[in-house]
């Protein structure tokens, strides 16, 4: 018996360290990549190790003949504005319809069910003329009005969170006179942290990592982001692995910061973005 | 009503004063059309009008930009139904659509034996969930690096004695697909696992003490206990894989651009749109896959239910 039970944890142990492997083998090798100078490339495989672990050459040229600075600097801008939008429009449907109701209630909710089955990449065709007339295309307000406005899941999550929030804390503050603006900016926007910290997170991932957008409306180099600055690496650098590497290492670095710093709130963030 | 506020408060300030008052009744009105405006302006102008756009479209011959659309009918659907390399793209979905059953067996295995007591949890978790959050582009030239001749995998195997066996692990037709489809794995996989491991972490724990009074095993723990709790995640999971895999774009379109038989059928609408200009008849594909898309949903709620949803 005992003899049985520890084959099986072997076995456990095994299988999840060879997860492990999988998991980790691809970004250690595009580590190792990244630090390796062009002769070393040449003399070394894939699974050598650097000579030196110090060597940030390719690094220094990915990132400034990438021009990474800029392709940082406006998903920065993309990134906070879309975020801070999507959070206000997310936090002000979620409160009317949770705690009116009114004629359309249904219909806007289902409104927004509904569009959450339209695959956005393939809209693409339509909704690239409406950009363009818009005068959007080539500007940064494009990749923010798209990334603040399509968004279910947000108001899902507020709805699910403005729910457990008793109206007896609202019909009291109405007591004292408060009014509905009040109620919603001093008492239900604070209570929402939780709620405004999960969709923080799901969306920070979702717009960092978001490529066709900024590649479809953004070809402008100075518009370019992380994702479309990576990607034009591609080109010019075709065979140059250790550059690419090294700028898929910068691409790579803030979200293994960012995991690290707030590991338990991204668990949290994706498992009730997805459950609920 | 308006100066108990201010005591109450204490603040002195009156913010928006008129707005405050106003009665509850009319508040509520103007807030409600205030708080709804603007969220519906987004939502009709970015998702609902593109898709009246889209099938309006789809019954032209049009190149997106010019002043002269033709009314063709449904000829841009006769195209995308009878010629074959229009609607054969739909095939490699199946390689997708396959891997996602690994993926989600992959993911069901391990969230099952995090949930219990192991050495080093958090650090597996951690690395079997890392993957989800990295940027598409930065997997799609992480694998690259990892297929190409004399690659990661290929030294891998050479290292193992397998290296009489290395392919061209994107320049194989036969092979391309099995590449992407486990780049996907390895993208996605950590995504299911960590909503199943939330899940399996939600039951109670006096739940397993009854069942070990019981005398339940760790298989029957699994599945009297693990797999109900789940079985609706794992539905709803199932049917997400379905749409997802034939709406595959960026893996493939980053790493292989569509080539050597790995186009997929959004690969293939964005090019017909925007590299050939025939936006009638991109217009039509995509109209094409969002019934597919509806029809799946429909499906399921049958299925499974409303709640699924």
């Amino acid at each position: 018996m005992r003899m049985h039970y520890s084959s099986v944890s072997m076995l456990k142990y095994l299988t999840l360290l060879l997860g492990a492997f999988v998991a980790l083998l691809p970004l250690v090798v595009v580590l190792f990549t990244s630090l390796k100078s062009r002769a070393e490339m040449a003399r070394s495989t894939a699974l050598t190790p650097p000579e030196d672990w110090l060597n940030f050459d390719n690094y220094k040229k990915a990132f400034v003949d990438g021009n990474m600075l800029v392709g940082f600097m406006n998903t920065v801008i993309i990134l906070a504005i879309s975020i801070v939008g999507a959070i206000l429009i997310g936090t002000m449907v979620a409160y009317i319809l949770n705690r009116f109701s009114f004629f359309g209630n249904k219909v806007i909710m289902g409104a927004f069910l509904l569009a959450t089955l339209i695959p956005a990449v393939t809209t693409q065709v339509a909704t690239f003329q409406i950009i363009n007339e818009l005068g959007l295309f080539n500007t940064r307000a494009s990749a923010i009005v798209l990334f603040m406005g399509t968004d279910i899941i947000s108001v899902y999550i507020f709805i699910q969170f403005i729910s457990q929030i008793s109206q007896q804390l609202d019909e009291s503050a109405m007591l004292d006179g408060a009014s509905y603006l009040k109620i919603f900016t001093r008492i239900i926007l604070p209570l929402l942290k939780p709620a405004i910290a999960t969709v923080f997170i799901v969306k920070g991932v979702n717009v960092y990592n978001d490529f066709y957008i900024p590649f479809l409306y953004m070809p402008k180099t100075e518009l370019q982001v992380v994702s479309t600055a990576l990607f034009k690496f591609k080109g010019p650098y075709g065979t140059q692995w250790e550059i690419i590497s090294a700028g898929i290492m910068i691409a790579i670095l803030p979200t293994l910061i960012v995991f690290l710093a707030l590991q338990k709130y991204i668990y949290n963030g994706f498992t009730q973005g997805a459950v609920k | 009503m308006d100066s108990t506020v201010n005591k109450r408060h204490g603040d002195g300030r009156k913010p928006l004063l008129s707005f405050a008052n106003l009665s509850y009744k009319a508040q509520r009105r103007l807030i409600i059309v205030a708080f709804s405006l603007i969220p519906l302006a987004f939502l009709v102008t970015f998702s609902y009008l593109p898709l009246y756009r889209m099938i309006y479209y789809s019954f032209f011959s049009w190149n997106g930009f010019s002043r002269n659309m033709q009314f063709i009918g449904l000829d841009n659907y006769i195209t995308i139904f009878t010629r074959p390399d229009y609607f054969s793209v739909f095939a490699v979905s199946l390689y997708y659509f396959v891997a996602t059953f690994a993926q989600m067996g992959l993911a069901l295995y391990f969230a099952t034996i995090l949930s219990f007591k192991v050495r080093g949890k958090n650090f597996f978790k951690g690395v079997l969930f890392f993957p989800f959050l990295l940027n598409g582009v930065a997997i799609g030239f992480i694998f690259m690096y990892f297929f190409r001749p004399d690659g990661t995998l290929d030294a891998l195997m050479n290292v193992l004695g397998l290296g009489g066996l290395t392919q061209l692990w994107l320049g194989n037709p036969d092979l391309i697909n099995i590449s992407l489809a486990a780049t996907s794995v390895w993208r996605y996989m950590g995504f299911n696992f960590i909503i199943f491991l939330g899940t399996i972490s939600s039951i109670p724990g006096d739940i397993y003490e009854a069942a070990d009074i019981d005398g339940a095993n760790r298989w029957h723990q699994f599945r009297y206990i693990i797999m109900p709790s789940i079985r609706r995640i794992i539905e709803l999971n199932v049917i997400l894989s379905i749409s997802g895999a034939i709406s595959v774009f960026e893996i493939p379109y980053i790493m292989t651009g569509g080539a050597n038989g790995s186009r997929t059928f959004v690969i293939q609408t964005v090019e017909t749109a925007f590299k050939f200009g025939k936006f009638g008849l991109a217009s039509a594909m995509a109209v094409v896959l969002l019934l597919i898309v509806i029809i799946v949903t429909l499906i399921q709620n049958k299925l499974f239910g409303e709640k699924g949803a």
